[in-house]
């Protein structure tokens, strides 16, 4: 019973919030939107017994994406309405909802086929993080560390493609010096 | 009355199907980012659904996989858009076909 409302709560949050974060205008709502949907995800992690994942979907994405997106919005200036020209509504829709079920019946075809078995069957005794350390680190120790360098990765092309010319602080420099800067620039 | 599998499937769908819609729809590449945010974390619910209705680990662990990828994607793809940004002061989707055909 309980379950059901929960499930019913969040599922209309988490859908409403994200419907506002794809269709709204102004960046900041798009942004604000899509941090409550994000928190509300973590929701059904917790109900579905994925504690851990629920930790990390708030520290991650909450944390460290929505803050990474605040930054790329205070950066590109998006806190005016965003002007967008739009294509046909209608045939934006029918495209998502056509592409939508196609992926899914093809993804989820192997579910209506009653044979699946666990290969890493979840022990009730046993808490849920202790599990996934247990299976992280034994079965899915190459990807982990794969995941690992393709961070590194991810972290230097960040650095050197958004660090360039930052030797230059602009607090410290006079208005002349700035603008002169800004000319240079352009 | 029991939620089930399908409940959290058909769920994931329509985050999918919502995530889709702002892919297709949204021609600024920040607000494009957000929608394959959506994207991902729809395709998330559905792994950690299955995973507590199968009793398996196998759907937890490919999610940790899918918001690591998320992370790294986020952080290379804000960068090459500062890029684009500090060389033609604008992120629209439609002003960077360069390759008229």
């Amino acid at each position: 019973m309980f379950e059901a409302i929960s499930f019913y709560l969040f599922a209309f949050l988490v859908i409403a919030s994200f419907w506002i974060a794809v269709t709204t205008s102004q960046a900041l709502y798009a942004l604000t939107a899509l941090a409550a949907g994000m928190i509300l995800i973590s929701g059904f992690y917790f109900t579905l017994g994925a504690d851990f994942l629920g930790a990390i979907q708030i520290i991650v994405y909450s944390g460290a994406v929505l803050a990474l997106y605040a930054f790329g919005m205070m950066f590109f200036d998006t806190t005016r309405e965003v002007k967008e020209k739009n294509p046909n509504k209608m045939i934006v829709g029918t495209l998502a909802a056509l592409s939508t079920i196609l992926t899914v019946v093809i993804v989820a075809a192997p579910l209506v086929s009653e044979n699946i078995v666990a290969f890493y069957p979840s022990v009730e005794s046993i808490g849920n993080t202790q599990q996934i350390g247990v299976v992280l680190f034994t079965k899915y120790l190459v990807p982990f560390e794969v995941a690992a360098v393709m961070l590194l990765v991810a972290m230097i092309a960040g650095i050197v493609l958004a660090g360039k010319k930052m030797d230059v602080s602009l607090t410290k420099l006079a208005e002349e010096e700035i603008e002169k800067k800004a000319e240079e620039l352009v | 009355m029991e939620i089930g599998l399908n409940h959290y499937l058909v769920l994931a769908t329509i985050l999918f199907g919502i995530g889709l819609y702002g892919v297709m729809r949204r021609k600024n590449l920040l607000m494009l980012f957000f929608a394959t945010e959506i994207l991902l974390n729809s395709v998330n619910i559905g792994f950690a659904a299955i995973s507590h209705y199968y009793g398996d680990l196998t759907g937890q662990m490919f999610a940790f996989f899918v918001i690591a990828i998320a992370a790294s994607e986020v952080a290379v793809g804000l960068g090459l858009l500062i890029v684009w940004y500090k060389r033609h002061n604008s992120i629209d989707l439609d002003e960077m076909s360069l390759m008229r055909g």
